[in-house]
């Protein structure tokens, strides 16, 4: 059941209205950049902008109905501050290191449980109908953004290679390279995670029209740090659960064995719903600092999605299966 | 060392240690604290607080070392100064990331092993910092303060086990001030052993005065 709320008028990413999108700026800038204008040196925004060169941008109907109503959190913001282990642990690396992964050519997988498996070339993935979805991102380290990603419901990809009736789950996997991604290399004290990074969802997760697989955001395609060419972004569940560059999708018959659960599965679980009222071992995730903000605000149970996703759980003691 | 060497020494390290606090100050000023400024900043002074920290226990062994003694001359003003960065550590996490949440700051003292070490180091720090003084240490006289001022390893210890528990998995970071420390304490001891098994050999250097006794 796919809900199709958005309005038929088609927009260009970067003919959003500015209104809507505070870092507008950013998009200036970089023509002005571009076009060789002096203005860089008054911008803070050039330099970011002008290092991971232009963008392809990308054309996307505007959803409605996925729209979170907070301000966005800023270009610079999203771009800059990332975990993604791939480029290395700190959240300056992977901006620091992006330029190294090479997303052409990309091919992506869909296997397994399914009666029409597929490789799909990223150009192919582009052309399916994109939309422009504002979302929360909460992260299991007690912060959030607001992103306008943009993408196309996982659904729609996976009804293309018609998941069997043993399908019940789906595993993701991220490119292992680590020519291309230092954060792979072995270091001093071994290897930082267990390679490839996977991800999983249960079928009825991965179908929900809330998930999204993903190839932009701001209106172009994703910069590298942000998982690019090709990732999913899961929008009530913590973050690392929007798994990066990925290669692969494979639909199994058994819970997937998922990277940070089993570098650590005290603190994470198989699910990683977004919820108040469990802290992570370390710290309370009662409360959350959206990027930009001074004071922390009270999290939400999902995220706040908790209206569309949490009938996938009722009956589940989220404590135990967190 | 003669007693320019001595203020030039002296000099560098305040300029040094206030080093972090002016690129902290720089970045407020131009915006450019990072998307996360009270985790950068957080972050930023916790480092400098445990690297004053292993620095002023590195003196004793630096000196035991060289067979100099102006690296004990140095002890108190680095561990004065690694708990001034503490405290504005510690004020930052109550102010700027709690802002006064007094219940759920207690809850973390209680509940989070990581803050429940820092909190204890932060404890253990406040008598050394209040008995630095030579009034202080005459009237405890020089065995009792000596003593006491043991404590400074088991507050590294502490700073060097709230990083390694607050660090997320793959972070290697932690690893090098654990190992840092090993090497200072394995310094003690290794200078210990060698006191207690010829002592005749190594009459030349002394037991460690207590912090001050010879400045000036
Ligand atoms: C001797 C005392 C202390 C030392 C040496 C110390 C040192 C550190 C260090 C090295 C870090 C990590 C820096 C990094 O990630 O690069 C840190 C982070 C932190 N410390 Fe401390 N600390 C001390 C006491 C405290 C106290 C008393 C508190 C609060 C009650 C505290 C709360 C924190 C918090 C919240 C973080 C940030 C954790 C994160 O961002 O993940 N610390 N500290």
């Amino acid at each position: 059941m796919l809900i199709t709320h958005d309005s038929d008028r088609r927009l260009r990413g970067e003919d959003i209205p500015s209104r809507e999108i505070t870092d507008h700026g950013v998009y200036l800038n970089r023509r002005a950049f571009m076009a060789g204008a002096a203005a860089l040196a008054l911008l803070p925004w050039g330099r970011e902008a002008s290092a991971q060169g232009a963008l392809q941008p990308l054309q996307a109907s505007k959803s409605a109905a996925y729209k979170v109503q907070d301000a966005l959190t800023p270009y610079k913001s999203v771009t800059t501050y990332n975990n993604f282990y791939e480029f290395g642990t700190d959240k300056g690396d992977p901006a620091a290191h992006g330029a190294s992964l090479k997303t052409r050519p990309w091919t992506l997988k869909v296997d397994g449980l399914c009666a029409k498996p597929k490789t799909f070339d990223i150009d192919e993935l582009l052309k399916f109908p994109l939309e422009e979805r504002v979302y929360r991102l909460r992260c299991v380290e007690a912060w959030s953004m607001i992103i306008p990603w943009i993408g196309f419901p996982l659904s729609a990809l996976l009804a293309r290679v018609e998941p069997t009736g043993q399908a019940k789950y789906v595993e993701f996997t991220t490119l292992v390279n680590p020519e291309m991604f230092p954060g792979q290399r072995r270091g001093l004290f071994g290897f930082a995670l267990d390679w490839p990074y996977t991800e999983g969802l249960r079928l009825d997760e991965a179908m929900h029209p809330l998930t999204l697989v993903t190839v932009g955001l701001y209106g172009q395609v994703l910069p590298n740090q942000n998982g690019a060419p090709i990732r999913v972004v899961v929008p009530w569940k913590y973050g690392f659960k929007s798994a990066k560059s990925l290669v692969h999708m494979r639909l199994t018959s058994e819970e997937p064995k998922t990277s940070w659960n089993k570098a650590a599965g005290n603190e994470y679980g198989f699910y990683s719903n977004v919820n108040p009222e469990v802290s992570h071992p370390r710290w309370s995730q009662a409360t959350e600092r959206r990027i930009g903000e001074l004071r922390r605000r009270d999290t939400l149970m999902f995220n706040g999605y908790g209206d569309q996703v949490a009938s996938l759980y009722s009956g589940m003691d989220l404590k135990r299966l967190y | 060392m003669s007693y320019r060497g001595r203020i030039a020494l002296k000099a560098a390290i305040w300029i040094g240690s206030f080093w972090p606090l002016g690129v902290l100050l720089r970045g407020f000023m131009t915006d450019d604290l990072t998307a996360n400024p009270i985790e950068y900043v957080t972050r930023t002074l916790g480092l400098t607080a445990l690297v004053l920290l292993l620095t002023s226990l590195g003196m004793t062994p630096l000196r035991a070392l060289l067979g100099w003694s102006w690296p004990i001359q140095l002890r108190r003003l680095l561990g004065l100064l690694a708990f001034f960065y503490v405290c504005l550590h510690f004020a930052v996490w109550i102010g700027l990331d709690h802002f006064f949440a007094w219940r759920r700051m207690w809850e973390d003292v209680l509940k989070r092993p990581f803050i429940t070490v820092g909190m204890s180091a932060l404890l253990l720090l406040i008598p050394l910092a209040a008995t630095s003084t030579q009034g202080m240490i005459k009237r405890l006289g020089g065995a009792k303060w000596r003593l006491l001022h043991k404590l400074a390893y088991v507050i590294g210890g502490l700073g060097v086990l709230h990083f390694l528990w607050l660090a997320k998995k793959g972070r290697t970071t932690p690893y090098y001030y654990a190992i840092a420390l090993s090497l200072l304490l394995g310094a003690r001891v290794w200078d210990w052993g060698r006191k207690k098994l010829a002592p005749e050999r190594v009459s030349q250097t002394k037991p460690s005065p207590p912090l001050g006794e010879r400045v000036g």
